[in-house]
């Protein structure tokens, strides 16, 4: 589910690194503007619940394999949706630089795609909306599962576009949108029960516990409609961001097929898809930040022209080449390694 | 180093049993990292922003070459080796960690060989296709990415990444979210062991953990946390807790932080902008010609 930095472009990984950055920025103001500071231990000891917590399996009878609570749903049912995402931004941080879960190009999409759509769509969405505010058994196990398998298949959606827009996978969409809903349809379910369960054994041996979201909307006037304005409107940017190249990307994929197709037919065609990309470079190249992208080094367009053209002289000057750095580099690393110990 | 390690922070039971195996081998691994951050290599004392700017930059120049690009990639290398060198880092130990990953790039890259079955490259009479081209190169900007972030935690320690993020404008609330999830995480991956090896023992070693024992052993453990969450802000509020941590630590972005900082960006720029293993390559074959 996480995605990694070797699966994605700088575009995508920036784009979504700004998205995510908002939604911090936005949460933490939210969190200071509260002002109860309880909350602040409460966030941290619970995000390092969600780590030990996963890290406890049990066995699904019949199949052999295992499955474990999920983060984000359970998250946002003890601490509302601001303190869950921080918390849910802050675990995936963790894994980020320590498990190597992910990566830090990466860590955008994946605060995004594990954090937001379980705290801002699925919880406020559908489990408030179902469980409400007299929480009964039935509503809590419904409202769990229901939310966690929404949130979950938004999320896996959601790597399925990052992976594509970004071009480095082959994979076709329709392909991997059937390789990657239905397998986190079965984990969606399995970690909606479960996390169902933990709530409903929390909620009926101390229901204190899951009230402080419900009253603080009571208390404080705390308007969860104000917040899904903000949230519609940010996804909207993004997704208006994002469907830039989202409209390019077919044209990326014939040119997959071109060059599939033959290398001699890559000489005609190759004008329209070249333009277009050349107007999804030109997009691309005004984040900031990325500004390597200007087409004069190796972009697109110019290995659909250098590569498919295959010239033994290049590519075993390459192989020569890449062989003598890799050499090199390890020649260094040994030198400066030998002085040390000289030393 | 690692026996002193092991045995200071964990207690390995005879009975070995697998879950505990897991457990302490993530424990072991967290641990691990921050103590190679107490080195005190230059770089280990080098200011926490320079070591994250120049990490970024490398991350970004690393995964913005083409999807077909192997040669360009291959200079890259010197960053991490050269931090794990002068770094005085476990090379095998940061190796075996970024193996322990693959198997997610593995999984999605595989795919390319299928589906991209066009011949790119030519080596005498062996053609190579753009899909193992690409998976290759899937495999190699994995392995530095992944790399990268492994040395920068290891250089430099949770904690200072942390305050060298808030010096760099992340929202303070974050910040301390990260810090207290880092503190408590020790705690709790030892009590959710405390109670996983409870259940072992109790089940005769048996492996398999039902769902009827998961929910309430989650449960317990949720209940404990909420009590222990409630212990710890009142003891923070005898001791004065407003909101904030207060971290007493004076960082520096001197001399030497824009030394490094620039000198490794400059080198990224050159070997994202010239293909030196190909000039390279072809200097040498011109030269036997």
């Amino acid at each position: 589910m996480h995605m990694a930095d070797a699966l994605i472009s700088p575009a995508v990984g920036g784009v979504m690194w700004v998205a995510s950055a908002g939604l911090i920025g936005y949460c933490s103001k939210k969190m200071k503007e509260e002002v109860d500071n309880s909350k602040i231990p409460l966030m941290g000891v619970i995000g390092a619940f969600i780590f030990a917590a996963q890290m406890i399996n049990f066995t699904i009878p019949a199949t052999g394999s295992s499955g474990h609570i999920g983060g984000g749903m359970i998250l946002a049912i003890l601490l509302g949706p601001n303190a869950a995402f921080l918390t849910m931004a802050s675990v995936l941080t963790v894994q980020a630089l320590f498990f190597a879960d992910g990566g830090l190009l990466a860590l955008g999409c994946n605060i995004f795609n594990l954090g937001f759509f379980p705290c801002f769509v699925a919880y406020p969405l559908i489990y408030k909306r179902i469980v409400g505010n007299n929480p009964s058994e039935k509503l809590i196990m419904t409202g769990a599962i229901i939310a966690a398998v929404v949130g979950l298949q938004l999320g896996a959606f959601f790597v399925v576009l990052e992976t594509l827009v970004s071009g480095i996978s082959s994979l076709p969409f329709g392909t991997f949108v059937l390789l990657v809903q239905p397998i986190h349809l079965a984990i969606g379910i399995v970690e909606g029960l479960a996390t169902a369960a933990v709530v409903l054994f929390v909620w009926k041996s101390r229901p204190e516990i899951l009230q402080p979201c419900v009253s603080l909307k009571a208390v404080n006037g705390y308007s969860i409609k104000g917040v899904l304005v903000g949230f519609v409107a940010a996804t909207l940017v993004t997704g208006c961001t994002l469907s830039w190249f989202a409209s390019a990307h077919p044209d990326g994929l014939e040119w997959a097929m071109f060059k599939t197709a033959g290398v001699e037919e890559l000489a005609g065609p190759e004008d329209g898809v070249h333009s277009s990309l050349a107007t999804l470079q030109e997009k691309i190249a005004f984040l900031p930040g990325y500004g390597f992208k200007s087409g004069e080094t190796h972009s697109l367009e110019e290995e659909a022209q250098v590569w498919p053209a295959i010239d033994p002289g290049t590519s075993m000057s390459g192989l020569v080449g890449g062989l003598l750095t890799l050499c090199l580099t390890l020649l260094i690393g040994v030198v400066v390694k030998h002085r040390k110990a000289i030393v | 180093m690692r026996e002193r390690f092991t045995g200071a922070r964990l207690f390995i039971c005879p009975g070995y049993i697998k879950d505990m195996a897991t457990f302490e081998k993530n424990l072991f691994d967290i641990g691990y990292m921050d103590t190679l951050a107490l080195g005190t290599t230059g770089l280990h004392r080098l200011d926490p922003r320079a070591k994250l700017i120049t990490t970024l930059i490398f991350v970004t120049m690393v995964v913005s070459l083409g999807k077909y690009e192997i040669s360009m990639m291959v200079p890259f290398v010197i960053y991490p080796l050269a931090m794990i060198v002068s770094g005085e880092l476990p090379f095998g130990y940061l190796f075996k960690k970024i193996l322990l990953v693959a198997p997610f790039a593995i999984l999605i890259g595989i795919f390319n060989p299928l589906l991209d079955r066009q011949a790119l490259v030519q080596i005498g009479s062996m053609s190579i296709s753009g899909g193992w081209i690409s998976f290759f190169s899937i495999m190699i900007r994995f392995g530095l990415t992944v790399g990268a972030a492994l040395v920068l935690i290891s250089l430099t320690g949770f904690n200072s990444v942390c305050m060298g993020l808030e010096k760099l404008g992340v929202p303070r609330p974050f910040v301390v979210q990260l810090l207290f999830l880092y503190r408590y995480l020790f705690v709790l991956i030892d009590e959710a062991s405390r109670m996983a090896r409870a259940r072992s023992l109790r089940a005769f070693g048996s492996g398999r953990m039902q769902f009827k024992i998961f929910v309430p052993l989650i449960g317990q453990l949720l209940l404990r946390t909420l009590d222990r969450a409630q212990r710890i802000h009142l003891a923070m509020c005898c001791r004065g807790f407003d909101g904030y941590i207060s971290m007493n630590r004076t960082m520096k972005f001197g001399f030497k932080e824009i030394r490094f900082t620039l000198a490794w960006s400059l080198l990224f720029l050159c070997f994202r902008s010239h293909n030196i293993p190909l000039e390279m390559g072809e200097l040498i074959g011109g030269y036997l010609r």
